[in-house]
């Protein structure tokens, strides 16, 4: 399980938090048919760090950044999701 | 004395306490600190159980946890716990236990006639049945089921309690043995807070069997001095705690045993304890596994592993046998032949397996000296039976010799214990000089120590330990042991077999029964990829998966391949390390502690009308308030019929509700609800549908304008959690920048629905000075001094309000309502009169029409999405696919034979086709009578007046269905209005 560090919270549980999706993923409500259409099924699933949209559910309920490498799971950052971060 | 194998004195137990325990039915006495195993021994008992397959006698193997052989079941009722090793149980007085896998008993066992017939049962058997056709199969699997196996599953629940506990600490150590005790000691000095857990019941590991000099102090006293020093440097140790998981981020699950197999726990009832530890730092020291060899007969009840020998010899006062021969490929083994020597055993023979002109330490020059000692020598076979040995072949100077014993010793080197480390996600380095994987690469905070790193003898073991702990560790201040205690092993790993050794008798795998031979056939077969030969034969698969087989299984398939053993790979270390039980994992999460459960506020309310109750997601509502002796059925029948006819009282307080304010309320409603929301006037409401992100519908609900900036937005019971996240992810992912706050008001706002002809001159007489709204309006009003938000909607198709209060206010107002309706001849309703009515006004709900497989136009829905388009779910509805012909669409069907339409049916055009559609809800005709569903069918709007047949061969029920607008009552609409 893995031990994430919320930034209102501290380092907590990942059982307190659920993963929503990858960042690249977000769909805005003016995304065009193909772009929406690669989004939602077509996206890619990258071996290494990327960053993921999380939610602190069972603590803060905050929306999170979460820089995680999907092959080793090590975290290297969590910022809020209003925190500017690299595409 | 308790029993003809024990010795008059010596070992850890208490003489003092005598243990009473029973076995197969006859009871046996042992002391306080035996293991069932030692105990049994102690009593001359050699056959322990049946094997798996073959059912050939087993004894005893190992002295630990690793124990293939010794099976036993423990305790009766909900206190039955199956396949626990003899080795792994604590005597208790009252111990009940018994063998496992024979028939009609251990001794006399007609299963035995599988070893017979082994030459028909080879590798691979069972997918080889599976060529023979499905009946032959059949048949196959009946006597397996019948014939192979281990324990009986319990049959009654669980009678005792378990708990988890969360721990954290700055350095968690694994195993209590030599290694272990040096780490928490250093890490203690160092300051860091420690954990020790130990799955025996006492500290020492390695020391309970080879007592040493450590320190200038016996051992027994060094581990009482570290005990007291770790806990009074506030560390905590846990006996009887195994590390069963190595998860990610340094999480460690340790299952903590406060009762043994079988016995009835203390007043608590606590039977066991999962810790869930993260700590700052793992130290493994989890010690090594001895290794069988490879000779015929090797699985027969008197051979032991030779570790285990000295175990039961000096930590249980226990002398297995009375002439043994030793088979070994390192010096260990020796200390096992002198102290059997020393305890008045002979010894037939010590056969080294490692070359004659070796340089020999002073242990084995030691034993040169008093006993029969042979280098380049092999064990063949271990002849004997059921009652034990009878003897042994070997080779001996390259002649085969007869040997006279009832005991072998075996010792085919040792491999480190790296289950953790592997789980941990690390790495394995090979040493081909001892045969051993040990721990290399590390991707977590953890390290490994002592034997389970490959450190040899008792002196680098502590150093080890010491050492690696913490970084300000000094090597000159590591305990340090006598010289006479610091054995190396000298391992020159050996995995061939003598040639005369009948490799169809020797055994790779104890526990699913497979041999040497098995390996082999199955690499001539084409299995060559270590995952499928261990899937194809079962190597490593049962409850002990594989700890002192694999290795062995490994290097055979090396030697068929011709290859180095670390090319041919390793199967997955996979938690937890030793069989945990169901019951510590669920800890309190059972019976009604699995789920939350969630009560309405008005639930005592409902309760004094003793409703039937129905959980609906973790709510529990009333599904309909029976009177006299009405079923379900007959009750709901009777409520929906009064709500079409006079007028019903019902409780929808667990509606999902959100109060929306600000000045873009509107503007991120518009987001959120595909229908036109932003032209409401204040004081009106009206129906709405949210849709996800590919255009499918997520749920339904009413939108309300309680203000100019302020909204009450209302959804599904079910859907209110989901709904709730997802108002969240617009407002702060989607939409962050519109000026709007989002407020769940779910338990906040309780509420009463009344629905029916009468329903208006309820609510007038309940709220005399506001005056009735119109249908989709809302107005303010006060009820018994309870402030009250009366909305003016229908779900029944009945004219029908919502009437809002405070829920810690809703009783008066529920009292008020409910009596001005059974004053005027109406009644209360539940959930399944409120099911009904919504299926014959053809309602989609959550769940049923609402599957996440319909888009809006499947639902009939189009002419309610709003034409500028802007809602989430607005672009992806332009999908192509999803305005081609052949779509699921939803319609009704009426059953024109009479029958019921069965709940969940598909829906065919002739017997024995492929299905069409299906039925989401079946109902009934309220007034008229007569079943009625909702379902889906292909291109179903073009479909109607067609003729079904709705099938359901789960409850083999028919009906005959015409196909109809999903509106059966007031298609008009004419009932709810004003």
């Amino acid at each position: 399980m893995l031990l994430i560090a919320c930034p209102n919270c501290g380092p907590r549980a990942q059982a307190e938090f659920t993963f929503e999706r990858p960042l690249a993923s977000i769909v805005t409500p003016t995304e065009t048919l193909p772009d929406l259409i690669h989004k939602l099924f077509t996206r890619e699933n990258p071996r290494g760090p990327s960053w993921e949209l999380w939610r602190h559910t069972y603590g803060c309920a905050g929306w999170l950044k979460v820089h995680r490498d999907t092959h080793n799971h090590q975290i290297s950052a969590v910022v809020r999701v209003d925190t500017e971060t690299p595409s | 004395m308790s029993g003809p194998m024990r010795l008059a004195d010596g070992g850890q137990i208490d003489r003092t306490r005598p243990i009473h325990f029973v076995f197969d039915g006859r009871s046996y006495q042992g002391y306080a600190g035996d293991s069932l195993a030692s105990a049994l021994l102690a009593n001359g008992v050699v056959l322990f159980g049946r094997s798996f397959k073959y059912h050939r006698p087993r004894g005893v193997m190992a002295a630990g946890i690793e124990e293939p052989s010794a099976l036993v079941q423990a305790g009766s009722g909900g206190r039955y716990e199956p396949n626990s090793r003899a080795t792994d149980v604590f005597i208790y007085d009252g111990l009940q236990s018994q063998s496992q896998n024979r028939w009609p008993s251990l001794r006399f066992d007609l299963g035995g006639l599988n070893s017979l017939i082994s030459p028909f049962i080879p590798a691979g058997f069972y997918y080889k049945t599976f060529f023979g056709g499905p009946k032959l199969w059949l048949l196959y699997e009946h006597l397996i089921r019948q014939m192979a196996g281990l324990g009986m599953p319990p049959t009654k629940a669980d009678a005792d309690i378990y708990e988890h506990r969360a721990a954290f600490f700055d350095v968690l150590v694994v195993g209590s043995g030599p290694a272990g005790l040096a780490a928490a000691l250093s890490a203690s000095a160092a300051g860091s807070r420690v954990i020790l857990a130990e799955q025996d019941e006492r500290l020492g590991g390695s020391l309970l069997t080879d007592p040493a000099t450590i320190d200038g102090l016996s051992s027994d006293q060094w581990i009482a001095k570290a005990r007291e020093t770790l806990i009074a440097a506030g560390g905590r140790i846990l006996t009887r705690t195994t590390a069963a998981g190595y998860y990610d981020h340094d999480l460690v699950n340790l299952v903590e045993r406060l009762t043994e197999p079988g016995q009835t726990p203390g007043p608590d009832g606590l039977a066991q304890r999962l810790w869930r530890v993260r700590a700052g730092k793992v130290i493994l020291a989890t010690g090594a596994f001895e290794r069988p060899r490879l000779f015929e007969g090797n699985d027969l009840p008197g051979v032991m592993l030779s570790g285990a020998v000295r175990t039961y010899l000096r930590r249980y006062g226990v002398r297995a046998g009375s002439r043994a021969v030793i088979t070994t490929d390192n010096d260990d083994a020796y200390r096992t032949a002198l102290s059997m020597a020393e305890a008045g055993a002979s010894i037939a023979a010590i056969l080294d397996s490692r070359p004659a002109d070796g340089v020999r330490s002073p242990l084995v020059q030691k034993a040169m000296a008093q006993l029969p000692v042979h280098f380049a020598a092999k064990l063949i076979a271990a002849k004997g039976s059921a009652k034990g040995l009878k003897g042994a072949s070997a080779l001996i100077d390259g002649k085969v010799t007869a040997l006279d014993c009832d005991l072998v010793a075996v010792s085919g080197g040792f491999s480190p214990v790296v289950h953790l480390h592997m789980q941990a996600g690390g790495t394995l380095a090979w040493d081909e000089l001892s045969g051993s994987f040990s721990p290399d690469q590390t991707r977590q905070n953890q390290t490994t120590v002592g034997a389970a790193a490959g450190a040899d003898g008792l002196s680098a073991t502590l150093l080890s330990g010491w050492t690696k702990a913490s970084a300000k560790a000094k090597a000159q201040a590591a305990p340090t042991c006598a010289p006479e205690d610091d054995v190396a092993l000298n391992i020159i790993a050996d995995w061939e077999p003598a040639p005369q050794a009948r490799l169809k008798k020797a055994f790779v795998d104890y526990q699913n029964d497979v041999t040497a031979a098995d390996l082999d056939l199955a690499w001539r077969e084409g299995y060559r990829s270590v995952e499928h030969l261990k899937r194809y034969t079962t190597l490593g698969m049962a409850t002990d998966q594989g700890k002192t087989s694999n290795l062995v299984g490994l290097a055979r398939l090396a030697k068929s391949e011709g290859r180095p053993v670390p090319s041919v790979g390793l199967t997955t270390f996979r938690p937890p390390y030793t069989p945990v039980t169901l019951g510590v994992l669920a800890a309190e999460a059972t019976g009604p502690h699995l789920d939350p459960r969630r009560r309405p506020v008005l639930y005592k309310t409902h309760a004094a009308e003793q409703p039937i109750w129905q959980p609906v997601g973790y709510w529990h509502r009333p599904s309909a308030y029976p009177v006299g002796t009405e079923n379900l059925h007959q009750a709901a029948h009777r409520e929906s019929l009064t709500v079409r006819t006079k007028v019903g009282v019902t409780d929808v307080s667990t509606l999902g509700k959100f109060d929306v304010s600000g000045p873009d309320a509107a503007l991120f409603l518009e987001l959120i609800c595909a229908t036109t929301v932003g032209k409401l006037a204040v004081g009106r409401g009206r129906y709405t549908i949210m849709l996800r992100e590919d255009g499918m519908v997520m749920d339904d609900g009413t939108v309300w304008r309680t203000e100019e900036n302020r909204f009450l937005l209302t959804s599904s019971t079910g859907g209110a959690d989901r709904m709730a996240a997802h108002l969240s992810y617009v407002r702060k992912v989607i939409a962050p920048q519109l000026k709007v706050a989002v407020a769940n008001v779910q338990e906040h706002w309780a509420a009463v629905a009344v629905a029916g002809p009468l329903a208006r001159q309820v609510v007038a007489s309940v709220l005399p000075q506001m005056a009735v709204p119109r249908h989709m309006s809302l107005d303010r009003g006060e009820l018994a001094g309870v402030p009250t938000l009366t909305l003016a909607a229908s779900y029944s198709g009945e004219r029908a309000f919502e009437i809002y209060a405070p829920s810690d206010q809703i009783e008066p107002v529920w009292a008020a309502i409910a009596k001005a309706a059974r004053d005027l001849g109406g009644c209360l309703y539940g959930l399944e009169a409120l099911e009904i009515l919504r299926i014959e006004k053809g309602h989609i709900v959550v769940g049923g029409e609402i599957d996440g497989r319909a888009a809006p136009h499947d639902l009939g829905l189009s002419k309610m999405l709003r034409p500028a388009g802007g809602y989430i779910g607005h672009t992806a509805l332009l999908r192509p696919a999803l305005a081609e012909a052949g779509r699921l669409q939803m319609v009704g069907f009426e059953a024109v034979d009479g029958s019921a339409i069965p709940e969940g049916s598909m829906l065919l055009t002739a017997p024995k086709t492929l299905p069409v559609g299906h039925v989401t809800a079946a109902g009934l005709n309220v007034i008229k009578g007569g079943s009625i569903a909702l379902g889906f069918l292909r291109d179903g709007f073009s479909r109607t007046g067609e003729s079904l047949i709705a099938w359901s061969p789960t409850r083999n029920q028919t009906a005959k269905v015409k196909v109809t607008t999903p509106v059966f009552y007031d298609v008009a609409g004419v009932q709810y209005r004003d």
